[in-house]
C-alpha cells in the first residue's frame, strides 16, 4: 500500500491542479494494474465493502483504537472532536511500528478487508488492529480512509480522467463515458478503459463541442451576409443530446452527464423519430412565455440531481436545438451547416413536444439590419447574435473563422471598491479579488465581485493603495476606505433574494479604474434596478 | 480548584503569585518582583521592577526587553525571596528556559513554564524536579500529539529544499522567530552545509544565539541580498507573520512550509494553505507531559494553558489531585 500512500501524500500536498495531475499520471504509469484498478475505484469515490459487507463502523473503530492505544474512550472522543476527522484521529493515536507490512493495495483490499467484510466483530477487529500495528502513519491514514469512507484529497473525477487520457492517449470524453455506470475495479476494466479501440459501450459518448469566438472587429468584414446563418446567442447551458437505440444521454459542455436532472428534456427526446445527436442550448423557459427566464433560474436546476415538482414548475427546461451532429448512426459533422440545419429542422418538425425546438434563424438582409437586431437582444433575454458560416463543418474546440459570437456591448456601472482579498497561485500575495458597492441612501451596498480587467501595473498600484487604506481585516479580507471608483461591465442583472443588494450581476469585470471620479459620484443602486430583469 | 491558604503559588489578575515569597512568575501586569521562565513575549513582559532569571536566558531578555533590573542565577543556584528559597532549573524549551522551584518549609512547588523533552542542541535538557505540586503547561495535552524524531524532520526539510531547487523554487519555511528558528538551524547543520537565508525578524534572534556560543547552520540576512536576485533552491526562514505579506514578492517562484507542533494536524496544514507542514515543537507532547509529571513525584498538578481539561481529567482518574490556573499564556509554537 506504500505506493498508494505516496500518491495520497503527493495529492494532499499539492495545491496546483497540474501537480496533482502529474502525480496521478506517475502513479498510473508505475502501479501494477491490480493496484491501479483499486486506486481508480477509490479516487472515484468507490468504497470497500459497503453497507452489506461491513468492515468497521465508527463506534467500533473508536472502541478498538481506545484499546489498541490504551486511551480512555472519552479521551478518544475528545481527540476526535479536536481533529475533526476520524481516520486521522485513529492514525495519530498510535506510535510508529517497528516492522512495516509491505503488502500492496490489492492484497490489503481483496485478500484481507473483503475477506472479513460482514463477518463477526472479532475477526474484523483482529484485521483492523493488526493493520494499525503494522503500517506506518502515512499508510495507516490511507488505510483508515478506506474504512471510514471518502478519500477527500481534492481530486475530481475529471482530474483523474484527464490524467488517464494524457497517459493513454484515449480521448477524455471516451474515458469519462467508459467510467459511467457500474464497473468493477479489475485489471480487465482498466485495460478496456484505456483501450484505443472503440467498444460497444462507447456509443453514448458525446462529440467534442465546437466553440464560437468573440467577434472583435466589424461584422461587415465577414463578407456577404447571405453566406451566414444568424441566430440568437442564448444565455443557458450548452448541451449535447444523444439519442441512440432508444437511450437518451445529456452531456454538458463540461463533459458531465446530466441524466436525470432534466427529465422533461429526456421525455421529449423519447419522442424523437430517429436516432440523432443534437447540439443546443438548455434554458429555463416556461412554454407559455415568449422569452426565457434569466440564467439564475436555470442555475437552480443544475445542481439538482432529481428535481422535485416545485423546481420543475418554477424553472421548466427547454432545449433550443441548433445543430445536428449525427443522424441514424452516421456522423454528419463534416457536412456543411446549411445541410445539417435543414435535416435538424426536418427532424424536429412534427415533434409533438415543444420542449425541444429549433433555435430560430434571425433574418437580416444586411449587416446594419443584423446590428439593429442585436440591439434588441437584451429585451429578448439573449446575449446577442451568433454568426455561423453556412458552409462550415462542425469542428472541435474553439477555432476562429466560422463561428462568431457577437455580443451586445456590456452594461456598465461606476462602483466603489469596498473589500479586497488576496488572489490565488502567483497572485497570492496581491490583493486582486475585489468587491464593489453602489450607493443606497448614504451607505454603500455590495453588488459585485470582480477579479479581472486591470493590468499588472494597475494591480500593483491598487494593492499598495489597499494596504495603506485598510479599515478592518476579516480573516483574508480587508475592508478599505470607500474612495476608489471603478467602471464595471456586466452582461445582465437579475433580481436575487440571495444577494444583500437584491440584485445579481452576471459576468462582472473591471472596464476602467475611474481615478478621475470621486466616490460620491459613483452610481446608485437605482441605476442597477433600472437595468434588472 | 479552590486555593488552599497554604498554597505556594496562586493565580491572580497580574499572574501567578507566590504569597510566601512575595513574587510573581511570568506576570502579565507590572509587579515589583518577577521570576521569569523564558524570553517569549507571553512569559516575559516589560514593566517589572526586578527580573529574576536564569543566566543562560539573560541575552534573550536583554534583546527583548532592553536594560532592566536583572538578577541572573545559574541553573540550580538558590536565592531567597521572602520566606521561600527559589532556584531555576532547565526546562528544555528555548535557550535559557527555566522551571521555577520554590521551597518553603516542608513544601516544594515547581512551576514548569513551557518545556519539552526532545533533544534540542540549543538548550539544556529539562531536569525533572521532585516536588509536591507541579504547575505544568498543557499546550499539546492530547494523546494525538506525539512528536516525530527531529533529525528525521530536519532531513525532510533538506529534502524539501532540494525538491524546490529542482523545480526552480525558493523554500520559505515559517517558524517562530525565537527558539524554533534557532533550533532548526542547529538541527539542519547536521544535514546540510548550505547557508539558510533569514528574514530580519529572525536574524536578530539568531545573532543572540550565536553570541551565546550555540552552533548554528551558517545564515545570511535577506536584507543584505542584491535586489532581484534569484532565490531558487534556497531555504529561507521567516516568521509566520511574513506569510502573504509584500515581503514575499521577492521570491518569484516559491513553496512555503511551517514548522510547528500544530502541523501535526492535516486540517491546520490545509487551512493555512502552506505547501508543507513540518512537525517540530518546543513543547512537550502527550507522552512527555505524562512522563514528566510522573518523574516529579507530585501528588498535585495544576495545568496552566492549552488542552488542560483532558490532562486534568486523566490525572484525576490516575489518583492525582489535578486542577487548572487560568493564565494569559499563548499557544504559539
Amino acid at each position: 500500500m506504500q505506493r498508494f500512500a505516496d500518491l495520497y501524500r503527493r495529492l494532499d500536498r499539492s495545491t496546483a491542479t497540474s501537480d496533482k495531475r502529474a502525480a496521478l499520471i506517475d502513479y498510473f504509469r508505475q502501479a501494477p494494474p491490480v493496484d491501479a484498478a483499486w486506486a481508480l475505484w477509490l479516487l472515484s469515490g468507490g468504497k470497500i465493502g459497503g453497507t452489506k459487507a461491513r468492515i468497521a463502523g465508527s463506534t467500533e473503530l473508536r472502541e478498538w483504537i481506545a484499546e489498541a492505544s490504551r486511551t480512555p474512550a472519552w479521551l478518544v472522543d475528545e481527540c476526535y472532536d479536536h481533529v475533526g476527522d476520524l481516520a486521522e484521529t485513529l492514525t495519530l493515536l498510535l506510535d510508529e511500528p517497528e516492522q512495516i507490512d509491505a503488502a500492496p493495495l490489492h492484497v490489503w483490499i481483496e485478500q484481507r478487508l473483503l475477506a472479513v467484510a460482514g463477518r463477526e466483530a472479532a475477526l474484523r477487529r483482529e484485521l483492523v488492529v493488526g493493520a494499525w500495528l503494522s503500517l506506518d502513519s502515512e499508510q495507516r491514514f490511507v488505510f483508515n480512509k478506506l474504512l471510514t469512507g471518502a478519500l477527500r484529497v481534492g481530486v475530481s473525477q475529471r482530474l483523474v480522467q484527464q490524467a488517464l487520457a494524457e497517459l493513454s492517449g484515449v480521448d477524455i470524453a471516451r474515458i469519462a463515458q467508459r467510467m459511467l455506470g457500474a464497473w468493477l475495479p479489475s485489471p480487465a476494466f482498466l485495460q478496456q478503459l484505456l483501450s484505443a479501440q472503440e467498444t460497444a459501450e462507447d456509443r453514448a459518448q458525446p462529440y467534442p463541442f465546437f466553440l464560437a469566438s468573440p467577434l472583435e472587429g466589424e461584422a461587415g468584414s465577414l463578407g456577404a451576409i447571405g453566406d451566414w446563418l444568424l441566430e440568437w446567442k442564448w444565455d443557458g447551458i450548452r448541451l449535447q443530446l444523444i439519442r441512440r437505440a432508444h437511450q437518451t444521454a445529456l452531456w454538458s459542455r463540461g463533459e458531465e452527464r446530466l441524466d436525470g436532472r432534466f427529465p422533461e428534456i429526456e421525455n421529449a427526446a423519447q419522442q424523437l423519430p430517429r436516432d440523432c445527436v443534437i447540439d443546443g442550448e438548455l434554458l429555463a423557459w416556461p412554454l407559455h412565455q415568449d422569452m426565457p427566464l434569466p440564467f439564475s433560474a436555470l442555475q437552480t436546476r443544475i445542481q439538482r440531481r432529481k428535481p422535485g415538482p416545485k423546481s420543475l414548475a418554477e424553472a421548466p427546461a427547454r432545449l433550443l436545438a441548433y445543430d445536428l451532429l449525427e443522424l441514424d448512426g452516421a456522423d454528419w459533422r463534416e457536412r456543411p451547416l446549411a445541410q445539417r440545419r435543414a435535416a435538424l429542422q426536418e427532424l424536429l418538425t412534427g415533434l409533438p413536444d415543444a420542449r425541444i425546438l429549433l433555435s430560430p434563424e434571425v433574418a437580416a438582409t444586411d449587416w446594419d439590419e443584423a446590428a439593429r437586431c442585436r440591439d434588441t437582444a437584451r429585451e429578448r433575454g439573449v446575449e446577442g447574435l451568433m454568426l455561423k458560416r453556412s458552409s462550415s463543418v462542425y469542428q472541435a474546440g474553439r477555432r476562429r473563422g466560422d463561428w462568431w459570437k457577437w455580443k451586445l456591448a456590456p452594461l456598465s456601472i461606476d462602483a466603489v471598491l469596498l473589500y479586497a482579498q488576496a488572489g490565488h497561485g502567483r497572485r497570492s500575495t496581491l490583493y486582486t479579488d475585489y468587491t464593489f458597492g453602489l450607493w443606497r441612501g448614504d451607505t454603500l451596498v455590495p453588488v459585485a465581485k470582480a477579479y479581472s480587467g486591470l493590468d499588472d501595473a494597475e494591480i500593483l498600484a491598487l494593492d499598495k493603495w489597499i494596504r495603506a487604506h485598510t479599515l478592518e481585516r476579516f480573516g483574508p479580507v480587508r475592508s478599505v476606505q470607500p474612495l476608489q471608483v471603478f467602471e464595471l461591465g456586466f452582461e445582465a442583472v437579475n433580481r436575487s433574494s440571495r444577494h444583500k443588494s437584491g440584485f445579481a450581476v452576471r459576468f462582472p469585470r473591471i472596464l476602467r479604474w475611474r481615478q478621475d471620479k470621486p466616490a460620491a459620484e459613483a452610481d446608485r443602486l437605482e441605476t442597477l434596478q433600472a437595468l434588472a430583469r | 480548584m479552590p486555593a488552599d491558604h497554604d498554597d505556594l503559588v496562586i493565580a491572580t489578575s497580574a499572574g501567578l503569585y507566590c504569597p510566601a515569597g512575595d513574587f510573581h512568575i511570568d506576570p502579565w501586569q507590572p509587579v515589583a518582583r518577577a521570576v521569569i521562565t523564558h524570553g517569549h513575549s507571553d512569559h516575559s513582559r516589560p514593566g517589572m521592577g526586578c527580573y529574576y532569571a536564569a543566566a543562560a536566558g539573560l541575552p534573550i531578555l536583554h534583546w527583548r526587553l532592553g536594560t532592566q533590573d536583572y538578577r541572573a542565577f545559574d541553573y540550580g543556584e538558590t536565592f531567597d525571596l521572602g520566606r521561600t528559597r527559589v532556584s531555576l532549573h532547565p526546562a528544555g524549551h528555548v535557550l535559557g528556559s527555566a522551571q521555577v522551584r520554590i521551597e518553603c518549609g516542608e513544601r516544594v512547588w515547581v512551576a514548569s513554564g513551557d518545556y519539552k523533552r526532545q533533544a534540542d542542541p540549543t538548550c539544556t535538557p529539562l531536569q525533572p524536579q521532585r516536588c509536591d505540586t507541579f504547575i505544568t503547561e498543557a499546550t499539546f495535552a492530547l494523546p494525538i500529539y506525539r512528536w516525530p524524531d527531529t533529525a528525521t524532520v530536519a532531513r525532510d526539510i533538506v529534502a524539501w529544499r532540494d525538491e524546490c531547487a529542482a523545480q526552480g523554487e525558493a523554500a520559505v519555511l515559517f517558524c517562530y522567530a525565537l527558539g524554533k528558528a534557532q533550533r532548526l538551524l542547529a538541527e539542519l547543520r547536521l544535514h546540510t552545509s548550505r547557508p539558510a537565508l533569514l528574514h530580519g525578524a529572525i536574524a536578530a534572534g539568531v545573532a543572540v544565539y550565536r553570541s551565546a556560543g550555540i552552533g548554528l547552520l551558517d545564515s545570511l540576512p535577506i536584507a543584505e541580498q542584491e535586489r532581484g536576485r534569484d532565490y531558487a533552491g534556497e531555504l529561507i526562514l521567516a516568521p509566520p507573520s511574513a506569510a502573504g505579506s509584500a515581503w514575499m514578492r521577492r521570491f518569484r517562484r516559491v513553496q512555503t512550509g511551517f514548522a510547528s507542533g500544530w502541523m501535526q494536524l492535516r486540517g491546520n496544514r490545509r487551512r493555512r494553505n502552506y505547501d508543507r507542514g513540518f512537525v517540530v515543537s518546543d513543547h512537550a507532547d502527550w507522552p512527555a507531559l505524562l512522563q514528566t509529571i510522573e518523574q516529579t513525584g507530585a501528588t498535585r498538578v495544576i495545568a496552566t494553558h492549552g488542552a488542560t481539561d483532558a490532562l486534568v481529567r486523566v490525572l484525576n482518574e490516575r489518583g492525582l489531585s489535578a486542577g487548572t490556573f487560568a493564565t494569559d499564556f499563548g499557544g504559539e509554537d
